[in-house]
């Protein structure tokens, strides 16, 4: 399997739980910083961290440092890895990154890196995997991370709102293309997760911005978090989406394809 | 991957139990460990065209369940008929315990412009008030059992890919009814979800492609679809499957009613071959 955005969040989660059931993991991640992205983003030693953690399953793991705002160098990842693990069933595009502001305000760059990473990203990761996928027998399966944000829309994310719905777009475009080849492909739309996405200065300060910068702690986002959502909860797991997409990729799930999935609490049924 | 759901000790009430995706789900369930209330008319519907299910259909489920050690519950009954549904309901959960989980998939497909005198209005008003007025009717039925027992639970309603697309209409009242109730279903849930989200009990829909039972497999529609070769290519699935198993519908729901899905709630499921994604 491969997956980006794989140091850390719902990525490393993907890859672990993956691992542990059979699967061999090609693993990238920026691990850099994006200077329009208000939070810290995930280092090298987070993606050692995954490594780590499948190894001790007994898997196999070929992780490197790739910037999915580059094509050249997630074609070259995803060749390489494939080249030592022998084939590609399972594609999962997550790596996503947001920031803040009312698109009054929204700079050029903070909407180009979002929708570089969130969409143009994911489109890269999906086109490098193809002919990986066509060339398997069994065919396989990508599920292309968005977001309830890509079915409903939030104030002051027009860039991570527009990527997420455009991944939509995406999805069912590959999912067209991809039946005849047995590729199935599917988007996943999680809610707030327990990530280091959502839990960061800048993210407390969009919902509770009655309080000074920097003093918002955890529970004093607990309750604006949980407005979102229908179900009596602040936010899902990381393996809460990745319960999903083992699902989604199984055999269990054969005759699915072009699906979005909310794994969201009920944000999008209110 | 072998997925589990381990549905060790809950009891599902399950509507259209006797055969097809009902059975399919009975079986399913109570391999993951749930006990079940199997209902089912077992008898005729006079706007349906195809022979429905019958006793025996219904005592094949229950000997398919008690084959795999669990126990069930099973009652002819009506879900149009709310009195009969309640009392089928109060001496399943007399038996097994407060409900858990709840299909509700009793539904027909009454007949289409292959009859050649059909009644229109009669075949609307019976295919509403069996896949629509039922589905109230079967969640109505269990969910106070789930709210006085404070553990939660799940609700999966059966709609269809006629709950999200109205393609291959005809204009007879038969599929008329059908996609309306259908679409009326995602209606049902999405309001059940919220209603019940403080019960932490959630409900989704799933939406079936043309499933191999005796619904879809038979002389009416074989001859239906030969007659209308245009309506038949207008509901031909993305993926090369004329149609999916009864036990495809079944790992969904065992996915959706797990604590796999825990907050997945209020959401529409397509297991459809990506019917809908044409």
């Amino acid at each position: 399997m491969f997956t980006t955005g794989a140091a850390r969040g719902q990525g490393r989660s993907h890859a672990v739980r993956l691992a542990r059931e059979g699967a061999d993991v090609i693993a990238v991640d920026l691990c850099d910083q994006i200077g329009t992205v208000p939070y810290p983003m995930a280092t090298p030693d987070d993606l050692v961290e995954t490594v780590r953690q499948v190894e001790a399953l007994g898997r196999r793991v070929v992780a490197t440092q790739t910037d999915v705002r580059d094509g050249a160098a997630v074609q070259r990842a995803l060749d390489d890895g494939v080249a030592q693990l022998g084939r590609l069933d399972i594609v999962l595009a997550n790596a996503g990154v947001t920031s803040y502001s009312p698109a009054e305000e929204l700079s050029e760059q903070m909407w180009d890196d979002v929708i570089d990473t969130c969409l143009s990203g994911v489109f890269r990761t999906a086109r490098a995997a193809i002919p990986h996928l066509k060339a398997n027998p069994d065919g396989g399966a990508m599920v292309l991370t968005s977001s309830t944000e890509g079915l409903k829309a939030n104030q002051h994310m027009a860039h991570y709102t527009a990527a997420k719905h455009g991944v939509v777009g995406l999805t069912k475009v590959l999912a067209l293309e991809l039946a005849p080849h047995g590729i199935r492909v599917n988007s996943v739309h999680p809610t707030s997760v327990d990530t280091g996405m959502i839990h960061n200065e800048a993210t407390y300060a969009l919902f509770r911005p009655d309080l000074e910068p920097g003093e918002a702690t955890r529970d004093d986002v607990g309750d604006p978090f949980q407005g979102l959502n229908t179900l009596p909860v602040r936010w899902v797991e990381p393996a809460d989406i990745t319960d999903a997409i083992v699902w989604l990729v199984s055999d269990a799930a054969r005759y699915v394809t072009g699906i979005q999935l909310p794994v969201d609490a009920g944000a999008t049924t209110q | 991957m072998a997925l589990t759901s381990n549905l060790e000790g809950k009891v599902a009430f399950i509507t259209g139990a006797a055969r097809g995706q009902g059975r399919s789900h009975a079986v399913r369930l109570a391999q993951e460990g749930a006990d079940v209330i199997a209902v089912d008319l077992c008898a005729q519907i006079g706007s349906v065209a195809y022979p429905m299910a019958t006793p025996e259909d219904l005592a094949q489920t229950a000997e398919e369940v008690e084959a795999l050690d669990r126990r069930i519950v099973t009652r002819q009954a009506d879900v149009r008929d709310m009195t009969a549904l309640q009392a089928a309901v109060d001496d399943g959960i007399a038996e097994l315990g407060a409900v858990d989980i709840v299909l509700a998939n009793a539904g027909i497909a009454p007949q289409l412009n292959s009859d050649p005198h059909p009644d229109h209005e009669q075949a609307f008003r019976d295919v509403v008030e069996v896949n629509l007025f039922g589905v109230r009717n079967t969640v109505h039925a269990a969910v106070p059992s789930m709210i006085d027992k404070g553990q939660g639970g799940a609700i999966v309603l059966t709609s269809s890919t006629q709950g999200l697309t109205g393609r291959g209409g005809d204009g007879s009242g038969g599929m008329d009814g059908y996609a309306a109730a259908k679409h009326g279903v995602v209606g049902l849930m999405r309001t059940y979800a919220n209603w019940l989200a403080q019960h932490r009990i959630r409900v989704n829909t799933v939406h079936p492609t043309g499933v191999s039972t005796p619904m879809i497999e038979n002389d009416e529609m074989n001859a239906y679809m030969e007659a209308n070769p245009g309506i038949s290519a207008a509901l031909e699935n993305l993926m090369p499957v004329e149609t999916v198993e009864p036990v495809d519908i079944s790992n969904a729901i065992a996915w959706l009613v797990s604590d796999h899905a825990r907050f997945v709630t209020g959401v529409a499921l397509p297991v459809d071959a990506g019917f809908t994604a044409k």
